[in-house]
């Protein structure tokens, strides 16, 4: 950092370290063959300039072995950046286990985050250091993309599904939170900053907050109020599927097939319900589409999971 | 003017009226009408970068406001990639050359090809109603659902255009094809066509191909934007990514129609003016073909992040790497063809040399994008915008430059200013580096794309940027200048002022109305440079043909 002009990014986060080392190494790969090729063409140029004496007989305009050596010496080098890429980016889909998991909602143009115990931030992200965090990401209206560079993190929050990042942040410090995906007007605006701090820090900030319920009891209320609770508790007189343990649990359909009961499975039976009836159930239940906006489904969402505590902490990053 | 009554054989002396032209069915005339079309377009889009690059200048947002500074870069998106850099050279040096290149006195379809330019005319009045009534601020990427449910601009208006000028593109594509397959000269087998003809041979089987998709996405957009038919909006039961797949599965065989053109006119020059025969011909012809080919499989590499599933964007990665190959034996060949030969460095090898270096370059940074950790940093960074303007300005641009400056003479007649050519070419290649190559490190450290206003500490990679797009600018400026004096005050240009091989050079500079005098026919490969004789007889500037 001279003269305060930045040339890399801060490493902030468990996988900076390794994703700047790949980036390093090709760097310094294609630097090489960069110059290499640079060198030729600028050799080539003075040596065979016209009029000069290099000499110039015997050469035909083609060299079969060379040119399946240098097509077979790139193909190697490609599959190896290749591999060494996609190693990296699968850890993607295997965050670790006991996550934090906090809800994510981007909207023209801000981001509004809720952490488990329901404090609710806007374009400012606090996280604990050491700590993996989930961010599960919806979209009120527009493609937007939560990227945080220091983290060499990015995922875009889709309207109409869940999405997810996750990240361990390891040093401390407020690192720039952006919106990648172009979204509109105040594009450029819809930022802020994740502020990453010790976690005993962390919890004096949680705990300084006002005290609101957690994401799952908002949901739970909401649950309630919108009636779901009439048709989906035991004691019920319409016969609708128990909703205890059903996250993460295999569910036998009417048509045959069984789904795993992802946060994909749970948003479509709350919006078309009419799509994927569980077997044995008359298709009796009404659409939320329009009636439930996409923060109050992170919370519905949340409540599910806390009914089945077991599979929320896995949380398998469904695509 | 006296210049056509000396020359009434040439086809630019055969009628002079706005009739004459606007109703030629001469491919040499069609060629001039797409060129200056295009050239309006180049320096409209350019314009908007312009201003742009002088907002960037500084953290705020003080110059424009963030709505206009939203259509700069969707109008500077839609205007190069649709109404410049898809027909450049392919509508213009193609379409001039192709049938002089094998032998033909027009394209198979000549009336086609003027319908072409009518529909491309369309189009562009469509596009630009959008520009005076307002706009259109989606990028020029479309998304959805904010280019449906959202942005404000005349986002029907401005897709329509691109949806009409499509057409021409499939009009063009179509007439080429048909052009290569039955009108080549007698001799003239497949492996004895120069490059430039296979890469506009690959070029139009991909507009052919790729283009009815874009149409396709682009009249789903109007129907959800205008019927509320709910097709990317999951609200109404569908599926944002959807747009983003149709639209890439054309976007990305694109940016091979964009590039493959630049990659076949680099491949007569540098020969040219090494004297030597292209180094591994068919594997640089294969090549494009290869490119045509695996274009197509790697659409999803553009969505890595965007909720795509983890596995098929390990394919989509796989794929980008195996599309690299093609792209990088051809540099491997370029290089090679320079050993042993007998180099010049005029005007057009001048931007060859410089599309080398910049291709290269540009294509390096692209394995950065390819690898899919990395990716998923730089993705939608100013490293993906430094990437793709390597290869479409550093590479496609400088090398329509090199295409214009070789056949220049053949275009015209006429010789332009060797002196000021390399100083233009000089000038571009400097100014293009510095905007460009700023971007890259801006990226790597985070700075998002299509941002009016940005922190501070990215400034100083921002101000190197903006000093380097007037640089640029004035280097696209000056040919306009000494090329436009050429046109009319340059001195005659000889049949083959450059010593070249290939059947566009053995007619006269300009060609006469029907290309040939008589029908050539051939029996050497191209590239033949080795043949005695060639270099010293012909190769002499200053010899007046007449």
């Amino acid at each position: 950092m001279s003269f305060g002009i930045p040339f890399t990014p801060p490493e902030a986060s468990s996988i900076a370290g390794s994703v700047d080392m790949l980036f390093y190494t090709l760097l310094a790969f294609t630097a090489a063959l960069g110059i290499f090729l640079a060198s030729l063409v600028v050799f080539y140029a003075i040596k065979y300039r016209a009029g000069s004496k290099a000499e110039r007989t015997g050469e035909r305009a083609r060299s079969l072995p060379l040119e399946v050596a240098w097509t077979v010496a790139s193909l190697l080098i490609a599959f190896v950046i290749f591999g060494w890429g996609a190693a990296l980016f699968l850890r993607r889909e295997h965050p670790p286990l006991d996550a934090l998991e906090i809800a994510g909602l981007g909207k023209q143009w801000m981001w509004e985050f809720r952490h488990p115990g329901g404090q609710r931030e806007i374009n400012e992200l606090h996280v604990p250091v050491g700590k993996t965090v989930i961010v599960s990401l919806a979209s009120q209206d527009v493609i937007h993309s939560f990227f945080v560079p220091a983290f060499r993190v990015k995922q875009d929050a889709v309207p109409g599904r869940t999405t997810h990042v996750w990240f361990i942040a390891d040093e401390p410090g407020r690192y720039h939170l952006f919106c990648a995906q172009y979204c509109g007007t105040q594009h450029s605006e819809m930022g802020g900053w994740v502020t990453a701090m010790p976690p005993e820090d962390y919890a004096a900030w949680l705990g300084n907050q006002g005290k609101g319920d957690t994401l799952a009891a908002d949901g739970e209320k909401l649950f309630r109020a919108l009636g779901c609770s009439g048709c989906h508790e035991k004691s019920s007189k319409v016969r609708a599927p128990d909703l205890a343990g059903i996250f993460g649990r295999p569910v036998a359909l009417e048509n045959q097939q069984t789904v795993v009961a992802d946060e994909r499975y749970l948003r479509d039976s709350i919006l078309e319900p009419k799509k994927e009836i569980a077997a044995g159930y008359d298709p009796v239940m009404p659409s939320f589409d329009g009636i439930v906006d996409e923060g109050e489904m992170q919370m519905l969402l949340a409540y599910l999971k806390s009914l089945s505590p077991r599979a929320a902490t896995r949380n398998e990053a469904t695509q | 003017m006296s210049t056509e009554a000396l020359r009434p054989s040439s086809y630019l002396g055969e009628g002079a009226g706005p009739a004459a032209w606007l109703l030629t069915t001469d491919h040499k005339r069609v060629a001039w009408l797409y060129l200056m079309s295009l050239t309006a377009f180049f320096f409209l889009g350019g314009a908007f970068a312009v201003l742009m690059r002088v907002e960037l200048a500084t953290p705020a947002g003080d110059l424009v406001s963030d709505d206009t500074y939203n259509r700069l870069f969707s109008l500077h998106g839609i205007i190069m990639v649709w109404f410049f850099l898809v027909p450049s050279i392919p509508a213009t040096l193609g379409n001039f050359l192709l049938p002089l290149m094998i032998g033909a006195r027009d394209l198979a379809f000549p009336r086609l090809n003027l319908a072409s330019w009518y529909v491309f005319i369309l189009g562009s009045a469509f596009a630009l109603a959008s520009v005076l009534a307002g706009g259109v601020d989606t990028g020029w990427t479309f998304y959805t659902p904010l280019s449906t449910l959202y942005a404000n601009g005349f986002v029907s208006m401005a897709a329509l255009g691109v949806f009409i000028v499509g057409f021409s593109t499939i009009m063009t594509g179509i007439n080429f094809i048909v052009t290569i397959h039955t009108l080549r000269a007698p001799g003239l087998t497949w492996f004895r066509l120069p490059i430039f003809v296979w890469t506009m041979y690959a070029t139009a089987l991909v507009m052919v191909l790729a283009t009815p998709v874009l149409a396709a996405s682009l009249i789903l957009i109007v129907l959800e934007r205008v019927f509320g038919i709910g097709i990317f909006n999951p609200a109404l039961g569908g599926d944002p990514l959807l747009f983003q797949h149709l639209f890439w599965f054309y976007s990305h065989p694109a940016v091979y129609i964009m590039i493959l053109p630049g990659m076949g006119v680099v491949s007569e020059v540098l020969p040219c003016f090494s004297r030597r025969p292209l180094f591994g011909y068919k594997a640089v012809a294969l090549s494009s073909m290869a490119i045509a080919v695996f274009g197509f499989l790697v659409w999803g590499h553009h969505m890595f992040v965007s909720g795509q599933s983890a596995y098929a964007g390990v394919l989509f990665s796989f794929l980008s790497f195996c599309v690299a190959i093609p792209s990088a034996i051809k540099v491997f060949n370029w290089s090679l063809t320079l050993r042993k030969g007998e180099i010049t460095f005029e005007t057009p090898m001048l931007y060859a040399l410089f599309f080398l270096a910049l291709f290269t370059f540009g294509g390096l940074a692209g394995l950065f994008l390819a690898a899919l950790a990395i990716d998923v940093h730089v993705h939608d960074t100013y490293f993906v915008v430094a990437h793709f303007h390597y290869i479409m300005v550093g590479g496609m641009v400088t090398a329509y430059m090199a295409g214009l400056h070789f056949w220049w003479p053949k275009l015209t007649g006429r010789m332009y200013s060797e002196t000021w050519g390399r100083i233009a070419a000089t000038v571009t290649f400097l100014g293009f580096n510095l905007t460009f190559f700023p971007q890259f490190v801006l990226g790597f450290i985070g700075m998002p794309r299509r941002y009016h206003t940005y922190p501070p500490e990215f400034q100083f990679w921002h101000v190197l940027s903006s000093a380097g797009a007037v640089v640029l600018a004035f280097g696209y400026l000056m040919p306009l200048f000494y090329l436009g004096w050429s046109m009319f005050r340059g001195p005659r240009a000889p049949a083959n002022p450059w010593g070249a091989t290939g059947l566009e050079w053995q007619t006269a500079s300009p060609p006469p109305p029907h290309n040939f005098d008589t029908m050539p026919s051939v029996s050497r490969p191209a590239y033949d440079y080795a043949m005695k004789g060639l270099q010293h007889e012909t190769f002499s500037p200053h010899k007046d043909e007449a």
